[in-house]
């Protein structure tokens, strides 16, 4: 079927095109482009106020512990983190995994020197605490990332660090963002590694292959 | 009839400067001195592409010149093509810039770590050919310490980011005085208000000389008619970006004209996992965009060859 004609034979045929152009240009043919291009209105410029937010997603609340083994019914238990740490006296001496004996043994704390306590509250379990002893709730936990990491709260307020998806303009629809824990640990938060699994087949800047871009 | 041989003035050049839309002049032309039916007959490559192209799409104005009931006729014969084709029920809108608004966009190159996720985004919103893995984003794998884009490689693969790398990811950065703009002889492609750089598939005669001229390898051609599975095909399309395009044209990034003219972030954006990419309206003071622009230390790409990119690169 003629449709399918090879794309060589389509430029040629286009190239033709081009070329008779150059004997038979006609007067009068040039438009007047700066026109013609704003021949049809724009949708009004969006109001200037904002109608929707950012939201910033947050975590649902302190986390839960899953116990080994299962309840006499068989399910899986979790239980919150005030249900051990109301009954035992905190220990701030524990500063790494390693000196854990009973619970969160394998955790992996890899957050610079900080101990538990540092941002976990002793009082309170099911909170966490900034260094003056201020208590967060687990549902802001940006709050306490910040107190730190003030540069990258700062970009973050500014829409440059962390992921988001949605509306640049407000006007028209929300925006949503990540928060700190979506991306990073807050036991081991540098970003982990990643594998690549998506590539053009593209040889292109690839020394080893042919020096043309095939696609 | 412009004389464009300059006989009065040898030192100039002497080959025909066609500065037009001249595909339409051609057509015009031949119908003029030959005669319809002669006319075909005599560059019959052309009857080709006119049974390749359909009549009407080869009979086609240059975007900007036609009216809104043109444009109306193509768009529903643009949707009916691709439901032949490809068995897919898309939409193609003619998104026009918003007025006061000019999109930038910028990467910090601290925290792209090389994963790809945002090529495999533009892959898929664009309906780029599912064969070729096509995209209009590279990301080049770079050696710590130098920004010439010439010494990185494309090909990497495995766990990233390798600690004595740095990711570069490179799209069209819908430069200020953008040399593809320049060069197309027939102009199929051309600058908008919203600052984004298009091309009209069907006004392009796939000559490639855009493609040679952008120095940040940014354009495309389409070697052969993508091939997307219906159900894979993204409905949501543009006349000036994501439809499907046709063969032997050039493409490359419209900053998703598609989504960000109707208020939406790209789709490169969104699909970034490590949040390496910030987009807005550099015209609006309030803006993320302007934000960074004041308070990092930003880079272009290739800044000695006067391009003016709206696209920018920073390290914190
Ligand atoms: S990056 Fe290349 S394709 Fe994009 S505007 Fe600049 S020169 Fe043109
Ligand atoms: S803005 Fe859209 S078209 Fe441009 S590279 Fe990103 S996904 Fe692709």
């Amino acid at each position: 079927m003629t449709r399918r004609a090879t794309p060589l034979l389509a430029r040629a045929a286009r190239a033709i095109a081009l070329m008779v152009v150059a004997a038979a240009a006609l007067p009068g043919c040039r438009p007047s482009d700066g026109e013609a291009r704003h021949a049809h209105p724009a949708p009004p410029a969006p109001a200037s106020v904002a109608a929707y937010q950012v939201n910033i997603r947050r975590p649902s609340g302190p986390p839960l512990i899953e116990l080994a083994g299962a309840d006499p019914q068989g399910r899986a238990a979790s239980v919150a983190c005030s249900t051990c740490h109301s009954v035992r006296k905190p220990n701030l001496e524990n500063k790494t995994a390693a000196s854990l004996d009973e619970f969160h043994q394998g955790l992996t704390v890899n957050h610079g020197a900080l101990a538990c306590y540092a941002c976990h509250s002793p009082d309170n379990a099911d909170t966490l605490r900034l260094a003056d002893g201020t208590t967060v709730e687990y549902v802001d936990v940006m709050t306490l990332c910040s107190q730190c990491h003030s540069k990258q709260a700062e970009s973050f307020a500014h829409g440059a660090h962390g992921g988001m998806n949605g509306f640049w303009d407000l006007s028209r629809g929300p925006q949503t963002k990540n928060n700190c824990i979506d991306c990073h640990d807050p036991h081991a938060p540098k970003y982990p590694k990643m594998v690549v699994d998506f590539k053009p087949h593209d040889r292109f800047l690839d020394a080893s292959e042919e020096p043309h871009d095939r696609h | 009839m412009t004389d464009t041989n300059h006989p009065s003035r040898p030192d100039l050049p002497t080959l025909p400067i066609i500065e037009n839309f001249s595909r339409r002049a051609a057509i015009k032309g031949g119908f003029a001195t030959l005669g319809a039916a002669a006319f075909v007959a005599a560059i019959s490559p052309l009857r080709h592409a006119a049974q390749n192209t359909s009549a009407g799409e080869f009979m086609q104005n240059h975007y900007t010149e036609l009216t809104p009931e043109q444009k109306a006729d193509v768009i529903a014969r643009l949707e009916e093509e691709a439901k032949e084709k490809y068995g897919a029920e898309v939409t193609i809108g003619d998104d026009r810039p918003i007025p006061g608004t000019k999109f930038v966009y910028a990467i910090n190159l601290s925290v792209c770590n090389g994963n790809g996720k945002c090529v495999e985004a533009c892959h898929k919103e664009n309906n780029h050919d599912r064969a070729t893995n096509q995209s209009y984003i590279r990301v080049i794998e770079m050696p710590k310490g130098t920004m010439d884009m010439e010494q990185g490689s494309t090909t990497y693969t495995g766990a990233v980011p390798k600690d004595d790398k740095f990711y570069l990811p490179v799209q069209c950065q819908q430069c200020d005085e953008p040399p593809c703009v320049d060069v197309c002889p027939v102009k199929a492609t051309w600058k908008e208000d919203d600052g984004i750089v298009v091309v009209d598939y069907n006004w392009c005669i796939g000559c490639r000389y855009c493609e040679a001229a952008c120095p940040y390898h940014a354009r495309r051609f389409n070697w052969k008619q993508p091939e997307v599975p219906a159900e894979e095909v993204n409905p949501d399309q543009s006349y000036l970006s994501n439809r499907i395009r046709p063969v032997g044209v050039v493409e490359k990034c419209t900053y998703c004209l598609h989504r960000t003219r109707r208020g939406k972030l790209p789709a490169c954006l969104e699909a970034c996992p490590t949040g390496a990419r910030v987009f807005g309206n550099i015209l609006d003071p309030e803006s993320n965009i302007r934000w960074l622009l004041e308070n990092k230390r930003v880079y272009i790409l290739k800044e000695e060859l006067g391009t003016k990119p709206a696209f920018f690169y920073y390290f914190d």
